[in-house]
């Protein structure tokens, strides 16, 4: 943890290039033993293409890498593993239906036999204060319980560098409290720990040193406790950030009837294996933004079907303005000024080979009315497509341009932007900022800020605790397909917060 | 090593040369199996593609490209409008011989009335005939969420089993000397459906195929439906954000391919074939499938792969009547252009990369 420790793993102008995009850009950097090291950047900033290489799962075109003082190219994924290198993924490749040990043994190339396996599990999760049953089936474990497979089975082959991509995005604060000293102990045992994450509040918890890149290259090595999360966002992005702000709007000004009314909604997941929707109730008054937080795969999915009308649900359960809609579908409640953005860009809020003129009829037809008896008015789908991209700073070469070629951040933009120029009363949106650069994340953030000012109610459902934070009045939280009871944000505190958000996993752990 | 390299958007060039490309490398191929049977290759593949357009039977043989690529372009026009949806439609076969039987059995039960309705009757029949039959598979999908790729196929057998009974039962010819098949429609005015040019082979079907083609094509370049079915197919999930309900677009595909095939049956009962027969329906179903996506689901792209394609057709049965080609090496010919057709495709939205060293 300290600067005398020895070199564990150096990387020396490494480059690699995709077609068109110069993923990484003669980067230096070195890993020291025992050192928990951050690597922070934005989407598509080349962290991922830098820890593949590590991993062996990508070969770099210049440079070359040491691994305790000798070369290091490893050809494929399993010679990184008996180097020494252990990754735990973002999404997680487990059997559901298998349980844990037998998980376990099957990303292993000499597996024991499953009751020395089971023994061996149960012995480092309790050395690790990372609870975990060897029997249990994978499909009944919660999110952080699966991320605790892919950390036991990495530490399971004692691993010297331990790389984590994105380890908290699926995970409660007190869950995520549990990992932090699990992953102090390891490095306290001598194991370096690779961080990759754009959550500079935890890399400044967390992390010893941070190399941050931008658009490839390595722009700067930070101490992030030394240093202040709006400098490495600022470091990240390469300018200055603005915070969202909220120019006249009083808190909990809420006066009047609800803009929008959600009353026991309940309804089967219409996805396989999905969250059923229980009893949800909620109201939101003009001018209010209501943050709904939860770990991914509580009914988030499933709340926004309703809210969109993608999903049947009878008509009392949901009102806008008075008027009872749960059984509407998507476009009579665009006539009402109700619009929903999604979570998923490519596939769900956009089409991906359709260009931005199609996408913006996609959702934009009815309130714009782009289309008479039937046929399309395209020259004014174009011209709605246009005002997004000047309006939201879409940057792309025009608006013919299929939706999948521009970047996330810039997809997401136009997303939103499609919904919140239609002028509407009521605005849904699932994971507004989520996988997008810290610059549109801001913009964005301020784009629904402005809509909220505007007299518009809106409802955000976030992964993003500091984004919910940021930008909400009032406070739920998903579990299992119920919603805690919403309260003012001004006051909540993380422990409150961890508990909305079902905290039962989380909390039966912190006790062990 | 060849790797095969992820385009950022799909290449325009690609999309109207991968035809082109298709063609040539079935005329290679397939000159290479005449060759293995013994054939000369270039003299098959003149016969095949020249001699029908300039031959010595060309004032014929051009005439029958028409009669021949109605039907093909009338059926895959429906059938291209459910596969962009992501609805597979395989049996058109069977709702083309559904059409054709119903649309004839209700012009036989006006003989031998003569009224100038008739024929609309039996065409509004012959369309209701394919829509019915393609229900079965639809309704079976929206309600049980049946592969409607093996039901509709599986019915094509049902509809052959109809045909039979038809031909030598209930739709039989009672002046017909116990013969199978029904009255000839050439000799009942009121019903048939006769060249319109002497000559050109142009009948009712070929210009509702062209009616067709046109109205599909505004269909999918200005209609909301068109852009449903366009987004429906490429984004099933954005698709319902927009509004579409799958159940519903499933119902009206299935329903338009069915009718449009029920009607290319109908007008080849009262025209080129003139009667129900056992073996009346000639593949037409089927082969518009190739067409489809030949003419890339484009209809106007239908209509030039209904013409070679029927030219395929022409050309191959002289092939087999002159110079000895087994009808099986005609067949085989025509796969392999949808084999290569689907092969080449790949370089719409890939493109090749030569070299490992990655």
């Amino acid at each position: 943890m300290s600067a005398d420790q020895p070199i564990l793993f150096i990387a020396e102008g490494i480059g690699k290039s995709y077609p068109g995009v110069r993923a990484n850009d003669d980067v230096n950097f070195a890993i020291k033993r025992g050192e928990i090291h951050a690597l922070l950047g934005e989407n598509g900033a080349g962290k991922s293409t830098l820890v593949k290489m590590i991993y062996g799962l990508v070969k770099p075109d210049q440079g070359h890498m040491e691994w305790l003082g000798a070369p290091f190219a490893p050809a494929d994924p399993a010679r990184a593993r008996a180097a020494g290198v252990g990754m735990v993924f973002q999404h997680f490749s487990l059997f559901e239906a298998l349980n844990v040990a037998e998980n376990v043994a099957l990303g292993m190339e000499n597996p024991p036999r499953l009751a020395q396996l089971s023994a061996k599990i149960s012995k480092v999760s309790a050395d690790y204060g990372l609870p975990l049953d060897p029997a249990r089936r994978v499909g009944d474990l919660s999110a952080g319980e699966r991320q605790r497979v892919e950390i036991i089975r990495c530490l399971l082959q004692s691993p010297k560098l331990l790389i984590m991509d994105e380890p908290t995005s699926v995970l409660t604060p007190q869950e995520v409290e549990i990992l932090f000293k699990t992953l102090r102990q390891l490095a306290a045992e001598g194991t370096a720990i690779l961080y990759i994450s754009h959550k500079l509040e935890e890399i400044r918890v967390l992390c010893d040193r941070a190399t941050i890149l931008r658009r490839g290259k390595v722009v700067a090595t930070a101490y992030p406790a030394k240093t202040t999360a709006r400098e490495m966002a600022e470091l990240m992005v390469g300018s200055a950030l603005a915070s969202p702000a909220r120019a006249g709007k009083a808190q909990g000004a809420a006066q009047g009837a609800p803009a929008l009314e959600v009353r026991g909604l309940s309804a089967p997941s219409p996805i396989p294996f999905g969250t059923s929707l229980k009893d949800i109730s909620f109201a939101v008054a003009k001018g209010e933004v209501l943050g709904i937080a939860g770990v991914a795969g509580n009914g988030q999915d499933e709340l926004v079907l309703a809210l969109s009308g993608e999903m049947a649900c009878a008509a009392d359960m949901i009102r806008a303005k008075g008027e009872s809609i749960g059984a509407m579908g998507p476009n009579a409640r665009r006539a009402r000024g109700f619009v929903v953005a999604p979570e998923d860009r490519l596939g769900h809020a956009a089409a991906p080979d359709m260009s931005l003129v199609e996408n913006a009829f996609l959702t934009g037809a009815v309130q714009r009315k782009l289309a008479r008896r039937g046929f399309v008015h395209w020259a004014g789908a174009k011209a709605f497509a246009e005002e997004i991209i000047a309006a939201f700073d879409v940057r792309t070469p025009s608006s013919d341009v299929a939706a999948r070629a521009l970047s996330g951040g810039n997809l997401q933009k136009f997303v939103i932007g499609r919904e919140l120029r239609q002028s509407p009363d009521v605005i849904v949106i699932n994971q507004p900022t989520w996988g997008v650069d810290a610059a549109a994340a801001a913009f964005i953030r301020q784009a629904i800020l402005t809509c909220a000012e505007g007299g518009a109610a809106v409802v955000v459902i976030s992964q993003d605790l500091d984004e919910l934070m940021e930008i909400s009045d009032n406070f739920a939280a998903l579990n299992e397909g119920r919603l805690s009871v919403p309260r003012p944000r001004a006051g909540l505190t993380m422990e409150e917060i961890g508990l909305m958000m079902g905290g039962a996993h989380g909390m039966e752990v912190a006790h062990v | 090593m060849i790797r095969l390299e992820r385009r950022a958007s799909a290449s325009r060039f690609w999309v109207w040369a991968t035809p082109v490309v298709a063609v040539a490398l079935t005329m290679i191929f397939g000159g290479l199996m005449f060759l293995l049977l013994g054939k000369n290759p270039v003299e098959v593949i003149r016969t095949i593609f020249w001699d029908p357009l300039f031959g010595e039977f060309a004032w014929y043989l051009r005439g029958q490209l028409l009669v021949k690529a109605g039907p093909l372009v009338l059926i895959a026009i429906g059938l291209s409008l459910g596969f962009r949806a992501g609805i597979w439609n395989i049996g058109a076969e069977g709702q083309y011989i559904m059409g054709a039987i119903v649309g004839a059995a209700v012009g036989l039960a006006f003989f031998p009335t003569e009224n100038r309705w008739i024929f609309p009757v039996m065409v509004i029949a012959g369309a209701f005939g394919g829509w019915a039959w393609a229900m079965i598979p639809a309704l079976l999908k929206t309600r049980l969420n049946t592969n409607e790729i093996l039901v509709s196929l599986m019915l094509v057998y049902v509809a052959q089993v109809i045909l039979a009974m038809a031909s030598t039962g209930f739709l039989r010819n009672p002046e017909g000397s116990g013969f199978p098949g029904s009255r000839n429609f050439s000799n009942y005015p009121a019903a048939g459906n006769p060249e319109l040019i002497a000559g050109s082979g142009l009948h009712w079907g070929g210009v509702t195929a062209i009616f067709v083609a046109i109205a599909a094509y505004v269909l999918l370049q200005r209609h909301i439906l068109g852009f449903q079915i366009k987004l429906a197919g490429q984004a099933p999930r954005a698709a319902r954000l927009h509004g579409v309900v799958p159940q519903r677009l499933i119902v009206l595909c299935m329903g338009i391919s069915g009718a449009l095939a029920g009607l290319a049956g109908l007008f080849e009962v009262t025209g080129p074939a003139g009667q129900i027969s056992i073996d009346f329906n000639v593949g037409y179903g089927f082969t518009a499938i190739i067409v489809a996506f030949l003419g890339r689901l484009n209809p106007l792209g239908i209509v030039l792969a209904g013409l070679i394609m029927a030219l395929t057709y022409i050309g191959g049965e002289m092939a087999a009547t002159n110079l000895g080609l087994p009808s099986a090496a005609v067949q085989a010919f025509q796969g392999m252009l949808l084999f290569f057709l689907l092969g080449v495709d790949v370089l719409t939205n890939y493109r090749i990369k030569l070299g490992g060293a990655a």
